[in-house]
C-alpha cells in the first residue's frame, strides 16, 4: 500500500540511523524482557504451588524445629488427606559455591504429595529400598552428571559430618515451571544419625506439609492446625504453599522492586534516545513537509507518516527484541544455575515487551509529530536542514 | 604589472578525472596556462565544464591526476596532505557562494578562524582582525553571528576571513551566486579593492557578467579544455 | 592548531533538544551504573564495619554462620581458657557467650512477617563491641527479659522501639534502650541476656563465642591451636573477616547483576549518541569541508567532535551523578541470604565511585563519538564542500 511503502522507504533513507535506532530497540526489549524474566523467576516458587497443599512450621521462625510427634495429631484434623514432613538438610557439595536446596522427607508420604515430581517406578522402588538412597532434579543430573548408582558425599552445616548417599533416581517436572534443582534422602537415615550424635535433636521435623482433601478447606484447616498446638511447646503457624513461597520474596522484596525499576529505566532510556532519532529526522524534513503541506495534506497525514516510520522502527526492533530474548533467558538461566531453578520466558513478559516497543515508538513520535504538524508552509519551504 | 616577473601560478597539462560508478568521467583534459602576479581572473564556462575543479586545484583542496601545477613557487602536487593544509593556511583566502561561516561563531570569531592556525597572542589576533573588520566595514557588526546579518554582509566577512593571514592568492567560487544585484556590486567592489590597493591576485568562478566584467583576464573553459580571452 | 572549544561547546548548546535528549539517556544510564556501586558500598561498609579486627568469632566448624551453629559449655570452657584472650582491668576474661535466633517480627506499616535475628550476649557483650553506643534509654540488666534494639530495627519493626514490647519464646520482652552501631550489621538485631534467651528457647547450647585477642597478631596461633584440639570442632575468624564473608553471596549478586544492567544499558546510550554525532557531522559537512580548506587538520576535525560527544557524555554523567547522590536518602532493607536475617544499608557516595561513574560516562563519550568523528575527519575537502 502506497502509505506502507512512503514509511519504509522513509526509514530506509538513513540506513546508519535507522540501524542504529533498531539496535538500540533490540537491545533495550531484550534487556526488558530478561530483567522480566529474573522477576517471574523470583516468583517461580510461589508460581508452582499448589492449591491443596499447607506449609505448617514453627511459629517462631523457620530455623526452629516441631517434634514428629505432632504428625499424628495433624493427620487426624478434619480436612487433611495426607501429610508428611521435610527438613532443609543445607548440605555442601564439595564447595560452597555448588549450591541446591537438599531435604530429608518422609519419603513415600512426600512423593505422593508432589506429583508434579515425576520419578520412574522402578527408580522409585530402589529408593525407597535403600536407607541412604537420593532422589535428584533433572536439573541436578544435568549439572553435576548425577545418575542412578552415583554416590554423593555431602558436608552437613546444620547436621555436622560427612553424609553419603547413593543416586537411586532422578526426576523430572511435569511442567515447565516445576523445579528440577531438588535433592531429596531419606529423613530415617538423618534421624537414626542423629540419635546417636546428638539424641536431644532427634525426632524434630522442619516443615509439615499437609495435603487437603479440597482447595476451599484451606482456611478450615490452617486454624484448625494452628489451633491445636496454641500454647504448647512449639506453637505452629500454617499457610497455603504459595503464602510460604511468597514469604521468601518479601524478605528479598526490595531488589525485586529495584529490579522492576530497572527494567522500566531501560525503556526510559531507549525512549529518549528514539525521540531523538525523530525529532532529528523530522527536523531535516522540513521543507518536504512544508512541500506537502502546499501540495494539501492535511496535519493530520504528516503526523501519520511520522507515527508510522517511527512505530516501523519500533517495531522492527522490539519483535527481532523478543525473538532473541528465548535464546539469552535460556543461556542466562543456565548460567545462573541453581539460583533460579525455574527460568522461563512467560506469555505476559512477551505481551509487554511487545506493548514497550509500541509505546516507545508513539511517544518518540509524538513532538515531531506535533511541530511538523504545526509548519507554516511559507517558513517550512525556506528551512535549510 | 611587471609582465617579466614570476607567474604566480603556473599550471602545465593538467588532467582530471572523477570516478562515478565503474564509469570515468574526465573533467579538465590537459590545461596549460599562467596567471600573472596581482591579476584578476575570472575562469567562465557552462555548468559541468570543469572551472570548479580547476580553481580547487589551484587553491589546493583537490589534486591533479597528472600535470604541474605550481603556486608561488612550490609544486603543490608534491606536498602531503599534512604540508598542503599548511601551505592553504599561509597562500590561499576562500571565498564561496554560500559564504561557509561557521554558523555557532560571531562575525569577529570567524575572521578569527584562521589565525588560530598561526602563533599570534590574542591580543595581536585582535588586532588583526579589527583591521579586517574595517577594511570590510564591518566592525560594528562584529559580535553578530551569521544568522544576524545579511546575504552581502556574511560575504564581506567572508572575506575579511579570506584576506587575514595576507595570504598569495584569493581564490572566489561565484562568490555572487546567493546575492541580489546591489549586494553582488559591493562585494565585487571590495573584491577590485583588495586586487587593486593591496595587489592580492584573485581567481574567481563565475556565471555571472558584471562580475566578469570586473576582472582583468577571462579565460573560457569548454568540456576541460581552456580557450583564450 | 585546534578548533577553538567554543566551536564545540555552542553546538551542542544550539541543538538543546537532540543534546538534552542524548545527554538525558546517558545520564539515566550513569545513574544505574553509580548507584550500584554506591549499593556495593553501603553493603560493603555496613559489614565489614560489623566486628573488629581485634576480635575473634568462634563458631561449630562447617556451620558457615552463627545461625546454623551450636558450641555446649564443655567447649566454650576451653576456648575460654586460652591463653590469647584478652582479660579486662579487673582480671575478667573479655568473652562473650552469645546464642543468636532468628525470630518472625512484624515490619510497622505493614503486616508482613520478617526474619529478625535476636542476640544473646554476656554481660561483656557490649563492652566487646566499642563501635556500638546506647543512644537512648539503657542497657539491659542481665538476668531480667528487658532487650535492646539496634537503631534500624528499632525504626523498622513494631513492638522494637523503646517502651515497647515484644513476645517470643512465650515470654514478654520489654525493650529498655536503642543502641547505634554505626550503620553495621548489628543496627538491625535485638539484644538481650544471652542466658535467659537460652532458658526461653530451651537452647541448652550457645551459637557462638565472642572473645578480644590480647594481642592482635596472635589470631594465626590461637586459630591452629583451637583447631587441632581433639575435643573442639569448632572454627575461628576475626569478627570482621566473619561479616564480610556473611555478605559475600549478596555483594556477588549485586554487582554481577548491576554491572551486566550497565554494560546493556551503556549499549544503548551510546547507541543514543553515536546517532547524535552521525547527524552532527552530516549537518556540518560543509563546515567541516571550509575547515579543512582554511587549513584545520584531519586530527582537528576528529579532535573537535570527540570533543562534542565527550562533552555530551560528561553533562549527563554529571546529571546521573546527582541524581544518584541524592539516593543516599534511601535505605535499603533486604534478607542477606547467608545469614538468613534481614540487613538494613544505605547508599554511600564516594569519591572513588564518583570518579570511577565520571570515567564511565567518558568512555561512553569516547565509545559513542568515536566512529563519527572518524567520519568528519576522513570527509574529502572537495565533497564535503560540495554538499552544501
Amino acid at each position: 500500500m502506497y502509505f506502507l511503502k512512503l514509511i519504509i522507504r522513509n526509514a530506509l533513507r538513513h540506513k546508519l540511523r535507522t540501524g542504529l535506532t533498531a539496535l538500540g530497540i533490540v537491545v533495550a526489549i531484550l534487556a526488558f524482557g530478561l530483567l522480566r524474566t529474573v522477576v517471574d523467576a523470583w516468583y517461580a516458587g510461589a508460581a508452582a504451588a499448589s492449591a491443596t497443599r499447607l506449609v505448617t512450621r514453627n511459629a517462631i521462625s523457620l530455623v526452629f524445629p516441631l517434634p514428629l510427634t505432632y504428625m499424628g495429631k495433624i493427620r487426624q484434623i478434619d480436612g487433611v488427606k495426607s501429610v508428611s514432613h521435610a527438613n532443609w538438610f543445607g548440605g555442601v557439595y564439595i564447595t560452597e559455591k555448588n549450591f541446591f536446596p537438599q531435604f530429608a522427607v518422609q519419603a513415600q508420604s512426600y512423593f505422593a504429595l508432589y506429583p508434579e515430581f515425576v520419578v520412574a517406578p522402578a527408580q522409585m522402588r530402589e529408593f525407597l529400598r535403600d536407607r541412604k538412597g537420593a532422589i535428584a532434579g533433572r536439573k541436578l543430573a544435568t549439572t553435576y552428571g548425577f545418575k542412578p548408582g552415583d554416590q554423593v558425599t555431602l558436608r552437613g552445616t546444620i547436621f555436622p559430618g560427612n553424609w553419603e548417599f547413593v543416586v537411586r533416581g532422578i526426576y523430572d517436572g511435569a511442567e515447565a515451571k516445576t523445579d528440577t534443582s531438588q535433592f531429596f534422602f531419606h529423613w530415617d537415615y538423618l534421624n537414626e544419625t542423629m540419635m546417636k550424635l546428638a539424641p536431644r535433636r532427634a525426632n524434630t521435623v522442619g516443615v509439615y506439609v499437609i495435603g487437603l482433601t479440597s482447595a476451599d478447606r484451606a482456611a478450615a484447616v490452617t486454624a484448625a492446625v494452628d489451633a491445636t498446638f496454641r500454647n504448647s511447646l512449639a506453637e505452629t503457624l500454617t499457610e497455603t504453599e504459595q503464602a510460604f513461597q511468597l514469604g521468601f520474596v518479601s524478605m528479598t522484596e526490595a531488589i525485586v522492586v529495584a529490579i522492576k525499576i530497572v527494567s522500566f529505566l531501560v525503556i526510559f532510556i531507549i525512549m529518549a534516545v528514539m525521540a531523538n532519532t525523530m525529532a532529528m529526522t523530522a527536523r531535516e524534513r522540513t521543507a518536504e513537509y512544508a512541500t506537502l503541506k502546499a501540495l494539501g495534506f492535511g496535519p493530520l497525514a504528516l503526523a501519520a507518516m511520522i507515527f508510522g516510520e517511527s512505530l516501523a522502527i519500533a517495531g522492527a526492533g522490539g519483535l527481532l527484541g523478543v525473538v532473541l530474548t528465548f535464546p539469552v533467558a535460556g543461556r542466562f538461566g543456565a548460567e545462573m544455575g541453581s539460583l533460579f531453578p525455574v527460568f522461563n520466558v512467560g506469555r505476559e513478559t512477551v505481551a509487554m515487551q511487545g506493548a514497550a516497543a509500541l509505546l516507545v515508538g508513539a511517544v518518540a513520535a509524538c513532538l515531531p509529530a506535533l511541530r511538523a504538524a504545526r509548519i507554516r508552509i511559507a517558513d517550512g519551504l525556506r528551512h535549510v536542514g | 604589472m611587471d609582465e617579466t616577473a614570476q607567474p604566480v601560478v603556473e599550471i602545465a597539462n593538467l588532467v582530471k578525472s572523477y570516478r562515478r560508478g565503474d564509469q570515468i568521467v574526465p573533467v579538465l583534459t590537459g590545461i596549460t596556462f599562467d596567471i600573472a602576479a596581482g591579476d584578476f581572473v575570472a575562469l567562465m564556462g557552462p555548468s559541468g565544464s570543469g572551472k570548479s575543479t580547476l580553481l580547487n586545484m589551484i587553491a589546493g583542496i583537490d589534486k591533479p591526476d597528472s600535470g604541474s601545477l605550481r603556486v608561488a613557487g612550490t609544486d603543490i602536487t608534491a606536498l602531503s596532505e599534512a604540508e598542503l593544509a599548511d601551505w592553504r593556511s599561509h597562500h590561499v583566502g576562500f571565498i564561496f557562494q554560500f559564504y561557509n561561516l561557521m554558523p555557532v561563531l560571531t562575525a569577529f570569531e570567524n575572521i578569527e578562524l584562521p589565525l588560530l592556525l598561526t602563533d599570534l597572542s590574542a591580543r595581536e589576533r585582535g588586532e588583526h582582525v579589527a583591521a579586517a573588520l574595517s577594511m570590510v566595514g564591518l566592525t560594528d557588526r562584529s559580535d553578530h553571528y551569521p544568522s544576524e546579518l545579511s546575504g552581502g554582509q556574511q560575504q564581506r566577512v567572508a572575506i575579511a576571513r579570506a584576506i587575514i593571514t595576507d595570504p598569495t592568492i584569493l581564490v572566489a567560487d561565484e562568490p555572487t551566486g546567493d546575492l541580489d544585484r546591489v549586494s553582488a556590486a559591493e562585494i565585487l567592489n571590495l573584491i577590485e579593492r583588495l586586487n587593486g590597493e593591496l595587489g592580492k591576485t584573485v581567481i574567481m568562478v563565475t556565471h555571472d557578467p558584471q562580475a566578469a566584467a570586473k576582472a582583468h583576464t577571462v579565460r573560457h573553459l569548454e568540456k576541460g579544455e581552456l580557450s583564450a580571452g | 592548531m585546534r578548533i577553538p572549544f567554543s566551536y564545540t561547546f555552542r553546538n551542542l548548546w544550539t541543538r538543546k533538544l537532540t543534546t538534552a535528549l542524548t545527554a538525558g539517556g546517558m545520564a539515566l544510564v550513569v545513574f544505574v551504573f553509580a548507584t550500584v556501586l554506591m549499593l556495593e558500598e553501603g553493603l560493603r561498609k555496613t559489614l565489614v564495619e560489623t566486628g573488629s579486627h581485634d576480635n575473634v568469632v568462634v563458631i561449630r566448624r562447617s556451620s558457615q554462620t552463627e545461625v546454623q551453629s551450636a558450641i555446649d559449655r564443655g567447649q566454650a570452657a576451653i576456648i575460654e581458657s586460652q591463653p590469647q584472650v584478652a582479660l579486662g582491668a579487673g582480671g575478667e576474661r573479655l568473652v562473650s557467650r552469645e546464642t543468636v535466633v532468628l525470630v518472625n517480627l512484624v515490619k510497622r506499616g505493614t503486616e508482613r512477617p520478617t526474619n529478625v535475628l535476636i542476640r544473646g550476649v554476656a554481660p561483656l557483650g557490649l563492652t566487646l563491641r566499642p563501635q556500638v553506643r546506647m543512644i537512648a534509654g539503657r542497657a539491659f540488666r542481665p538476668g531480667s527479659s528487658e532487650i535492646i534494639a539496634g537503631r534500624s530495627a528499632a525504626e523498622r519493626f513494631k513492638g522494637a522501639g523503646i517502651g515497647e514490647t515484644l513476645w517470643f519464646g512465650l515470654r514478654e520482652w520489654r525493650v529498655v534502650g536503642t543502641f547505634d552501631a554505626g550503620n553495621s550489621g548489628f543496627d538491625s538485631e535485638i539484644w538481650g541476656d544471652a542466658v535467659q534467651l537460652m532458658q526461653a528457647f530451651r537452647r541448652p547450647v550457645y551459637s557462638s563465642l565472642l572473645f578480644r585477642l590480647n594481642d592482635p597478631e596472635s589470631f594465626d596461633q590461637i586459630r591452629a591451636q583451637l583447631e587441632r584440639d581433639q575435643r573442639l570442632t569448632v572454627e575461628a575468624k576475626r569478627e570482621n573477616v566473619y561479616y564480610a564473608e556473611q555478605s559475600e553471596l549478596l555483594a556477588k549478586f549485586i554487582r554481577y547483576l548491576g554491572l551486566t544492567l550497565s554494560v546493556i544499558f551503556s549499549v544503548g546510550a551510546v547507541i543514543g549518541a553515536m546517532i547524535t554525532m552521525y547527524a552532527s557531522v552530516a549537518n556540518r559537512t560543509g563546515e567541516i569541508g571550509t575547515l579543512r580548506a582554511l587549513g584545520f587538520r584531519r586530527r582537528s576535525i576528529l579532535a573537535a567532535f570527540l570533543t562534542e560527544a565527550v562533552l555530551l557524555a560528561l553533562v549527563g554523567g554529571c546529571a546521573g551523578l546527582a541524581a544518584a547522590s541524592f539516593m543516599q536518602m534511601f535505605t535499603i532493607s533486604t534478607m542477606n541470604w547467608q545469614s538468613f536475617s534481614e540487613l538494613a544499608f544505605s547508599f554511600t557516595l564516594t569519591p572513588d565511585i564518583a570518579a570511577k561513574t565520571l570515567l564511565f560516562s567518558l568512555a561512553m563519550g569516547v565509545v559513542g563519538g568515536f566512529l563519527p568523528a572518524i567520519r568528519a575527519a576522513r570527509l574529502k575537502i572537495v565533497d564535503a564542500l560540495r554538499a552544501i
